[in-house]
């Protein structure tokens, strides 16, 4: 018997010594584990999964290239701030060196006190509140945070439209909607942008004829929208049913208005959205990635595509400028990709040039408008 | 021009708030109970229109017959397995299981259609009318013109035919009213089926009019058209209308005039001044108890 439990043993070793040396057999090459959290379930589904599969998307060409090697764990938070860390404390124990996330902002004010409190490095593709990276030093934001969002729009409508009488419609209950907007009229003011007429709404309001006509009767020729798309559907109803058919600009909210179920695309035609990323655009890296996005999913990549491929390449390109090794620990590459991102520069998908202040990135906006249905790169 | 323009918008939305207050008119007059689950009947009309019109492609008539037929089972059922069973309890606990009934139908909605928004496409096939720099929609063109021919219908209903008179008569005193051998179950039974079809009307005309669709949507324009019924004095149809078109105009120039963010305080400011000039709203009768 005795016999027995030792040949066991002896295996059971051997076996052990056979794992570890696949495992550095790997390691050689270097194998980063980096993790995503995002909705893949529930109402912000959409978001969450474009996300993924952009990452995706870019840790199959880095690892085709040889070099280091990422292996991506992907995990639901179903738009839920506790879900969100209960998702990180698994891919902690999975033994992730770096987030990618989360997705959404909520969720990702959670887990970046987390990230904070464990120096886990973490680049959010989306997460667009300045409360993501207030007091955390690691936590990253690549796409524009929200008070930014107000004023590079009233830069571009004060470059693109400079005689234009301008109407804005938010919503006051909401504090992406009244953060975006208070940044927006500050910067308008300092840039004399003529804002003719202010309406607010709510969460509930559904009828919005008054705002429609006190934007049409101060005769603006530009309607700022920086709500989300289901109250912008019953502005374009609304302005439409009553002939009043200004140039609207919206944020990134208004991303998804095209997918709205039985909504007529013809009502939004010619709005114009302050986005990083427009899938038509000309350059060689866009239409690579379209094409090889479209090859895997079988659609056309969105914004949030564009930002969890940017968030991969990103981190990829740094890790490789800290010269460390894909076996360091955690807090180890956390502190070399703070200096990294507080230092570098990088281009994307979604801006050339990006840098990163306070967490907070910098990059040229850039403008789409609805065309035939789809969006279009606006000159 | 302005002020004739938010007027109409006014009238139109008070005309569909007139509308769905006849359902919590018409129960609340002849059952004696308040039905808050009738907001979300309205959300049912108007999922039921949508999933006829998109995925059946029925035309947009057949489409609201459909959801009318469809919220008229719906009253029915509601009332003869949530409400019946209740008929001699108290009142408080028919009117916790009608707020029971109406988070029933809010989550039935999301699991069926999930909480993903809907854009309704309007019924309303007519243009719009403009008039110099005045512009009136098909549907608020349509609503006005459904909300008085309901109005006029349901006066004549309950004034000239056998049912209607049975209706008043259970209204006035239920138990005299069985004692002359009127069937108070099937009377309430028929008040529910029209108070549903009409909020299966008014569901698919606020759609049209407002068109986004999710499962709390008959949730806000429920609560103001109890609102108007209370204005107008409940259990009182010419109050329905007179408290519906008031509320919507209220809220309109409310919004267009004083401020956009205090639109819902002063409409209930208003129907708090008014209950405490007429505590029986404006055209509701004055009932004495009696010892």
């Amino acid at each position: 018997m005795k016999k027995v439990v030792s040949l066991v043993l002896v295996l059971v070793l051997m076996a052990s010594l056979f794992a570890a040396c696949t495992k550095s057999g790997s390691a050689e090459s270097g194998t980063l584990k980096l993790g995503f959290i995002g909705p893949l379930t529930g109402g912000a589904a959409v978001y969450g999964n474009a996300a993924k599969n952009g990452a995706e998307l870019a840790v199959k060409e880095i690892n085709a290239k040889g070099g280091l090697q990422i292996e991506l764990n992907s995990q639901d938070d179903e738009h839920d701030a506790e879900k969100s860390v209960n998702a990180y404390n698994n891919l902690m124990d999975w033994g992730m060196q770096v987030l990618v996330g989360s997705v959404t902002t909520t969720p990702c004010i959670a887990v970046a006190a987390e990230c904070y409190k464990d120096r886990t490095f973490a680049l959010t593709p989306s997460a667009s509140s300045p409360a993501v990276t207030k007091d955390n030093d690691n936590v990253y934001q690549l796409c524009f945070n929200d008070p930014n969002q107000g004023r590079a729009s009233a830069q571009y409508i004060a470059e693109k439209f400079p005689e234009a009488k301008v109407a804005i419609i938010y919503n006051n209950g909401d504090a992406y909607s009244s953060g975006i907007y208070d940044t927006f009229v500050a910067e308008a003011e300092a840039l004399n942008v003529n804002v003719v007429s202010t309406s607010t709404c709510t969460d509930d309001t559904s009828d919005f004829s008054v705002q429609v006509a006190d934007a049409q009767n101060a005769g603006a020729d530009v309607c700022f929208l920086p709500i989300y798309y289901t109250p912008a559907s019953l502005i374009l109803n609304q302005a439409n049913s009553v002939g009043y058919a200004p140039i609207f600009f919206g944020v990134d909210g208004m991303d998804g208005i095209l997918t709205l179920e039985g909504f007529d695309t013809s009502l939004a035609e010619g709005v114009m959205l302050l986005t990083p990323f427009a899938a038509d655009a000309d350059d060689a890296a866009t239409k690579s990635f379209v094409a090889a996005f479209q090859a895997a999913y079988g659609e056309i990549p969105n914004q949030f595509a564009a930002d969890g491929y940017d968030c991969v390449y990103a981190i990829y390109e740094a890790f490789n400028k800290t010269g460390l090794d894909a076996g360091a620990s955690t807090p180890d590459i956390c502190e070399a990709l703070i200096k990294q991102f507080s230092t570098m520069s990088f281009s994307g998908l979604t801006g050339a040039n990006m840098t990163w202040t306070d967490g907070m990135v910098d990059k040229a906006p850039a403008a789409v408008v609805i065309k035939d249905g789809v969006y279009v790169a606006a000159d | 021009m302005a002020f004739l323009s938010n007027f109409i918008n006014g009238l139109s939305l008070g005309s569909i708030y007139a509308i769905i207050a006849l359902g919590y008119t018409m129960v609340y007059g002849i059952a004696k109970m308040l039905n808050f689950a009738h907001g979300d009947v309205i959300m049912v009309g108007a999922y039921v229109s949508f999933v006829s019109i998109y995925s059946l492609g029925t035309p947009p008539i057949l489409a609201l017959l459909i959801s009318m037929c469809v919220c008229t089972i719906l009253g029915v059922v509601i009332e003869r397995l949530a409400y019946r069973p209740l008929r001699s309890a108290a009142s408080l606990a028919v009117l916790i299981t009608a707020i029971g009934v109406s988070y029933l139908l809010q989550n039935v909605a999301l699991l069926i259609w999930t909480s993903n928004t809907k854009v309704f496409p309007s019924i309303v096939s007519i243009g719009s009318l403009r008039i110099g720099s005045l512009t009136v929609t098909g549907e608020t063109i349509v609503s006005i013109i459904t909300c008085i021919v309901i109005m006029i219908g349901l006066t004549t209903f309950t004034a000239k035919t056998k049912t209607g008179k049975a209706m008043r008569a259970v209204s006035e005193n239920r138990q005299a009213a069985e004692l002359m051998g009127i069937s108070v179950n099937r009377t309430i039974s028929v008040t529910f089926a029209i108070g549903s079809a009409l909020a299966a009307v008014a569901g698919v005309l606020y759609c049209s009019m407002y068109p986004v669709l999710v499962p709390t949507t008959g949730s806000i324009p429920g609560i103001k058209a109890f609102t108007a019924a209370v204005l107008g004095g409940i259990g009182s149809i010419p109050g329905t209308l007179v408290g519906g078109l008031l509320l919507g105009i209220i809220e309109i120039f409310g919004r267009a005039y004083i401020s956009q963010d205090l639109s819902d305080a002063i409409v209930f400011a208003v129907l708090i001044i008014i209950l405490l000039v007429k505590p029986n709203g404006l055209l509701g009768k004055k009932v004495t108890e009696k010892v």
